[in-house]
């Protein structure tokens, strides 16, 4: 059986959905710093301190994570057992803040780890269960916070070493996401799952630099394979290839005949305003998760954008292959969404 | 006088700090690997004798930044070696820097403590 025989697929990495999941409602919870910035209205939850008042940086991530989870499912006025997967990943090992916040909302859970592009992988992979019938209600997140983070991947903040003007800041808060089925609101209506890219990069402080050819690559694919073009998009969205790495990406799609800079959005880029010094702009698994599910699905409902491409990018590395030499592999994956009129 | 000394020790003491920053941020290296270089480099000219010569010269602007260390490591053998031959060779270099340690593990601890340090 060719092909043929796969209704939902589309070219060579694409997933179209039959029947499309819409986003039942959303939460944002963010810290201090992403509350100060341009979007800072446009969360849910600011925290006032960053460490929530725990005693650990991971104690902290997953408290914001599991508040943003009670968060979307009071705004959707369902319980816990109402749902019936709980899809999250976030950059710490063994993806622990996933993990004890599963522990904590008891609903069936499957860990995912796509370092920065875990919302769209979820959003990827929650489309195809719901589409495929086998999930009514799934809950999706992702989580990272600056300071555990930053130990985890480089060096621990009160090291206090410098950070180069490429490097970027990871995004302290936490993108909760209710997937379902429904006929009206934001749909999710297909799916370009990347390959890994190595560009041969490695410096864990130029992630951007490092990403952006699996972003180009994802976006020139998901066109070729569903015969869009740039402007069947009202936007396209990336996850955190902040400054440096976005204008690699316009470079990288302008020799492939692509220029999408009219109307692309780095949420690395949007989080932080240039008062606030990030560098190269914002990171991290919460980057796109939150300015998603916060303000960019606010202007999706509003009708300001009909049809947006997320592509969220990953660094796949780890602190142990980069202290052995070795490359940063990365990938990114590609998710359209829509509004849809109920 | 006073102020020459002063003087000297800044521009030589600024200038190895400076000579550190360009290779962090020249080569695509790490914090470790700077630190690590520039203590061998001093360990090095110490044991070339052009260490000392810099040290006298400048003061505290040679002993203080990383290739200070390096000096008193290779210097402290050194000594070690002449009183006692092959276990002064192995003793030399701690008892020279132990007081630089000590206080590194001490003021690093006392920190600990009042800091409550989460990374």
């Amino acid at each position: 059986m060719g092909d043929g025989g796969l209704s939902r697929k589309l070219g060579k990495q694409t997933v179209r959905y039959l029947n499309p999941p819409v986003i039942l409602a959303s939460a944002t919870v963010v810290g201090p710093r992403e509350g100060a910035g341009p979007l800072g209205s446009q969360f849910d939850v600011v925290k006032e301190d960053h460490t929530l008042g725990e005693k650990t940086w991971e104690k902290a991530e997953r408290r914001m994570l599991e508040e943003a989870c009670a968060l979307v499912l009071r705004k959707a006025r369902l319980r816990f057992q109402d749902v019936d997967l709980f899809l999250a990943g976030d950059l710490l090992n063994q993806i622990i803040s996933a993990n004890y916040a599963a522990r904590t909302l008891g609903i069936p859970f499957l860990g995912i780890y796509g370092a920065c592009s875990t919302l769209t992988e979820a959003l990827a992979l929650g489309g195809m269960l719901v589409d495929g019938g086998f999930a009514g209600r799934l809950l999706l997140t992702s989580s990272s916070h600056y300071m555990s983070a930053e130990r985890q991947y480089r060096y621990p903040t009160e090291f206090a070493t410098q950070r180069p003007p490429t490097a970027q800041w990871t995004v302290t808060g936490a993108g909760a996401i209710l997937l379902g089925i429904g006929t009206s609101g934001v749909a999710v209506t297909s799916a370009t799952v990347g390959k890994v890219i190595d560009a041969g990069m490695s410096d864990p402080n130029d992630m951007g630099s490092a990403m952006a050819p699996a972003a180009a690559e994802v976006i020139y694919q998901h066109f070729c394979d569903t015969g869009a073009d740039p402007t069947s998009y009202d936007v396209i969205v990336t996850g955190d290839l902040g400054k440096v790495g976005s204008e690699l990406l316009h470079r990288l799609l302008a020799e492939r005949n692509l220029d999408l800079r009219d109307r692309h959005l780095d949420c690395g880029v949007a989080i932080y305003s240039d008062q606030q010094d990030p560098h190269a702009g914002g990171s991290g698994c919460a980057c796109i998760a939150v300015v998603f599910a916060g303000p960019l699905l606010r202007r999706l409902e509003v009708g300001r954008y009909n049809r947006m491409l997320l592509v969220a990018t990953g660094a796949l590395f780890s602190p142990v292959t980069w202290k052995q030499g070795e490359s940063i592999p990365c990938i990114a994956h590609a998710v359209a969404v829509e509004r849809r009129e109920g | 006088m006073m102020v020459k000394d002063v003087l000297v020790a800044f521009a030589i003491g600024g200038g190895l700090c400076a000579l550190a920053q360009l290779v962090l941020d020249l080569t695509r290296t790490n914090p470790a690997y700077v630190m690590v270089l520039f203590v061998s480099l001093g360990s090095v000219a110490s044991g070339l004798g052009l260490y000392e010569k810099l040290a006298q010269l400048a003061g505290a602007g040679a002993v203080v930044p990383l290739p200070g260390f390096g000096h008193a490591l290779t210097s402290g053998m050194l000594e070690g070696a002449a009183r006692e031959g092959f276990l002064g060779l192995l003793k030399g270099g701690l008892e020279a820097t132990s007081m630089g340690l000590t206080v590194a593990i001490l003021f690093g601890y006392l920190f600990s403590i009042l800091f409550n340090p989460k990374g």
